[in-house]
C-alpha cells in the first residue's frame, strides 16, 4: 500500500510542480501588473508636473486646445457624479439584498437573484442610451432644469450600473450568516426588523462593505454612460446646485481627448496626469474600506470569541 | 487522439490544455503573397494636411482605389500648414487645406521651383441650430459669439422667452469647434482670445447636439451643415447688424453668402497631369460629391465628364 502511493506520488510529481508553479506565477503576474500600469501612468502622466505650472494645473479653467489646464473641475465633476450614485445607490442595493436574503418568499428570490444577474450584465452604453433618450428629457421637464444632460442625470445611470453588484455580492454575505444568530435573535424577543438591523446586517458587514466599494469602483471608472449624459461642462462644482447642472468627468475627459491627442505633448502628459489622480483615488477608497472591514473583523472576534 | 485523451489523468490533460494553447503562437506558415510578380505597376499619390479634410480625403481615396486597384493613394492629416509645408518641399503630391495658401509659403513655394494650383474641393458651413419651440429666427455673428462667450445668458435679452439659455458645443477635438472659435467665437479676429463659457456643453457627437436641441427650448447649438436634421430649426444669420440675414444651404454657401462657412482646398505643387490631374478631375464627378455630402461637407458645383 505505501509502495504503490510512493509511486503514485512519483508519477504526479511532475504535472505537480508545474501546475503549483503556474497558480504562483499568476498570482506573482497581478501585482507585477499593477506595478507595470503604474509606472506606465508615472512615465506618461508626471512629465505633465513639469511641463505645466502648477497654478495652471490646479486652475478652475479646463480647456487643453488652448492651454488651460485646470483639472480641478474635472476632480470635482467625479467625486460629486460618484457621491450621488453612492447616495442612491448604497440604501436601494443594499435594501434589496436584505429583501432578497431575509424577506422575500422562496418564489420571488427564484426570480430576482437571476434578474439582478441580467441587469448586471448590461453594458453601459446600453444605459447611456437610455439616458440620453428618456431620462435627461424627462429630468428637465419633470425638474423644470435649463438642460437634462447634469450630474445628477449620471448619478442616476451610475446607480443603476453598480446597485446589481451591491445587491449580488452583499446578499451573497447576508446569505452567509449562519442561521443560528437569527433564532438566538427571534428567541430573545427581537423582531424582525430588529435581527436584521441589530443582529444579520452587522454580522455580514465585511461582505456588504466590499458589495459597497465593488459598486462604486465600477461607479468611479464607468466612462460611457456618463460621457453622454453629464454635458462634459468643465465646471467647478460649488455645492449642491452642482448636482443639477452639467459637469465633466475625469473619465470622460481621457475617453473623449486621448483619441485626438498628439504623442507626447504637454495636452497627452496632462491627461495621463489626470490618471494618476484617478488611480490614486481608487486606491485610496481600497484603503480605507479594506482598513475599515479589517478593523471590524477584530473586534468582532474579540466580541464573539 | 480521443483514445489516448480517455486514457489519461486529469491532471496530464490540464498540462495538455495549457500546451495547447502556447501552440498558436508557435506555429508560422510561411504565408505571404509573393508581390513582387504583380502584373501591374503601382502608382502612388501622397496626400498631406488638413485635419479638418482628412476623413474626406481618405474616404474619396478608398473608393478612388476600389475604382483603380493600380493606383494607391495614401493620407495623412497634421494641419493645414503641415500639408502645405510639404508640398512646397515636395514631399507630397497634394496638400489639403482648410484655408487658402499665405503669402509667404507661396513665396516659399514659388523660390523651390513649385507653382501652386488650388482646387475648391469642397465646402464646409456651420448651421446654427435651436429647437423648433424657440421663437427666435435669426442672429449676427456678434450675438452669436456674445451667447457663447457668456456675456449673453437668457433669450429675452434677444426678445426671445425668458429661458435660460443652454450652450452646446462639439468637443474640444473636433474641426468644427476649432473653426467656431476662431471665425463665429472670436469673429475671426486673430488677436482676440475669448474662450468658450465654462458652462458650454461639451457633446461628443453630432448627434447628441441635434438629440439635445430638438426637445430642449433653452439650447443653442451648431453643427456641421451636412448633419443638421429637419427636426431643429436653423437660424438665418447676418454679419452684421445692418447686413441681410441668410439661412445656410447649399446655394447660399457656394454663392458665398452665409457668413460660417469656408473653402476646403486641394494644392498641387504645378499643373496636375496623368494619374494625379484623372484624380483630381474625378473629385469633382457626382460620385466624389456625394461623399461630400455624407461626411457633413457642402458639396461644390460637379462637372461630370460627358
Amino acid at each position: 500500500m505505501t509502495t504503490r502511493s510512493t509511486t503514485l506520488r512519483n508519477r504526479f510529481k511532475l504535472p505537480e510542480t508545474l501546475i503549483t508553479r503556474l497558480i504562483t506565477i499568476s498570482g506573482y503576474s497581478a501585482i507585477l501588473f499593477v506595478v507595470l500600469i503604474f509606472f506606465f501612468l508615472a512615465t506618461e502622466g508626471l512629465p505633465a508636473l513639469r511641463e505645466v505650472r502648477l497654478e495652471n494645473l490646479f486652475s478652475e479653467r479646463w480647456y487643453p486646445i488652448e492651454e488651460y489646464f485646470g483639472i480641478l473641475p474635472l476632480i470635482g465633476g467625479s467625486l460629486i457624479v460618484t457621491i450621488g450614485a453612492a447616495l442612491l445607490a448604497v440604501p436601494i442595493g443594499i435594501g434589496t439584498a436584505i429583501y432578497i436574503a431575509e424577506i422575500s418568499p422562496r418564489w420571488a428570490r427564484e426570480i430576482l437573484k437571476p434578474l439582478v444577474e441580467i441587469l448586471a450584465g448590461l453594458p453601459s452604453v446600453v444605459l447611456g442610451l437610455i439616458g440620453v433618450r428618456v431620462l435627461s428629457s424627462a429630468f428637465r421637464v419633470s425638474f423644470d432644469l435649463p438642460t437634462g444632460l447634469t450630474a445628477f442625470t449620471g448619478s442616476v445611470l451610475l446607480a443603476a450600473i453598480s446597485i446589481p453588484t451591491i445587491i449580488s455580492v452583499s446578499e451573497d454575505a447576508l446569505d452567509a450568516v449562519p442561521r443560528s444568530y437569527r433564532d438566538a435573535a427571534l428567541a430573545l424577543g427581537a423582531t424582525g426588523w430588529q435581527t436584521i438591523w441589530r443582529v444579520t446586517l452587522p454580522a455580514a458587514r465585511s461582505g456588504v462593505l466590499t458589495a459597497v466599494m465593488l459598486g462604486l469602483g465600477r461607479a468611479i471608472g464607468e466612462t460611457m454612460a456618463v460621457m453622454m449624459v453629464t454635458g462634459n461642462a468643465p465646471v467647478l462644482p460649488g455645492g449642491l446646485s452642482a448636482l443639477f447642472s452639467p459637469t465633466r468627468t475625469m473619465t470622460a475627459t481621457i475617453a473623449s481627448e486621448m483619441g485626438e491627442v498628439a504623442n507626447g505633448s504637454t495636452h497627452y502628459h496632462v491627461l495621463f496626469f489626470i490618471g494618476i489622480v484617478l488611480f490614486l483615488i481608487s486606491l485610496l477608497v481600497n484603503i480605507t474600506a479594506s482598513a475599515v472591514v479589517f478593523r471590524q473583523r477584530r473586534r468582532a472576534e474579540r466580541v464573539l470569541g | 487522439m480521443y483514445g489516448i485523451i480517455r486514457g489519461m489523468n486529469p491532471r496530464r490533460l490540464t498540462v495538455i490544455f495549457f500546451l495547447l494553447l502556447c501552440l498558436p503562437g508557435c506555429s508560422s506558415t510561411p504565408n505571404q503573397r509573393g508581390d513582387e510578380n504583380s502584373p501591374q505597376q503601382v502608382e502612388y499619390i501622397e496626400n498631406k494636411g488638413s485635419d479638418t479634410i482628412v476623413n474626406l480625403a481618405l474616404a474619396w481615396a478608398e473608393r478612388y482605389q476600389e475604382i483603380h486597384p493600380e493606383i494607391s493613394i495614401s493620407v495623412s492629416g497634421g494641419g493645414s500648414g503641415t500639408g502645405i509645408a510639404a508640398l512646397v518641399n515636395g514631399t507630397t503630391d497634394i496638400a489639403n487645406a482648410s484655408r487658402k495658401i499665405k503669402g509667404e509659403e507661396l513665396e516659399a513655394a514659388i523660390e523651390n521651383g513649385a507653382e501652386p494650383v488650388e482646387f475648391v474641393v469642397a465646402r464646409d458651413a456651420i448651421a446654427i441650430i435651436v429647437c423648433p419651440e424657440n421663437p427666435i429666427e435669426r442672429l449676427t455673428l456678434e450675438q452669436i459669439s456674445d451667447i457663447y462667450s457668456g456675456r449673453i445668458n437668457n433669450w429675452q435679452e434677444l426678445g426671445g422667452d425668458d429661458r435660460v439659455i443652454v450652450r452646446l458645443s462639439r468637443e474640444t477635438n473636433s474641426g468644427t469647434h476649432v473653426y467656431f472659435l476662431e471665425e463665429v467665437l472670436r469673429l475671426g479676429d486673430d488677436e482676440n482670445k475669448t474662450l468658450f463659457s465654462t458652462d458650454t456643453l461639451l457633446l461628443p457627437s453630432s448627434e447628441g447636439i441635434i438629440e439635445e436641441v430638438k426637445a430642449n427650448p433653452h439650447a443653442i447649438g451648431y453643427d456641421g451643415l451636412g448633419y443638421v436634421t429637419p427636426e431643429v430649426k436653423t437660424i438665418a444669420v447676418a454679419r452684421s447688424p445692418e447686413g441681410e440675414y441668410i439661412l445656410p444651404s447649399a446655394a447660399t454657401v457656394n454663392e458665398g453668402t452665409y457668413p460660417i462657412a469656408r473653402d476646403l482646398y486641394m494644392y498641387t505643387a504645378s499643373q496636375p497631369e496623368g494619374t494625379l490631374l484623372a484624380y483630381l478631375e474625378w473629385i469633382f464627378t457626382s460620385e466624389a460629391q456625394a461623399i461630400v455630402e455624407e461626411l457633413g461637407f457642402v458639396p461644390v458645383p460637379v462637372s461630370d465628364p460627358g
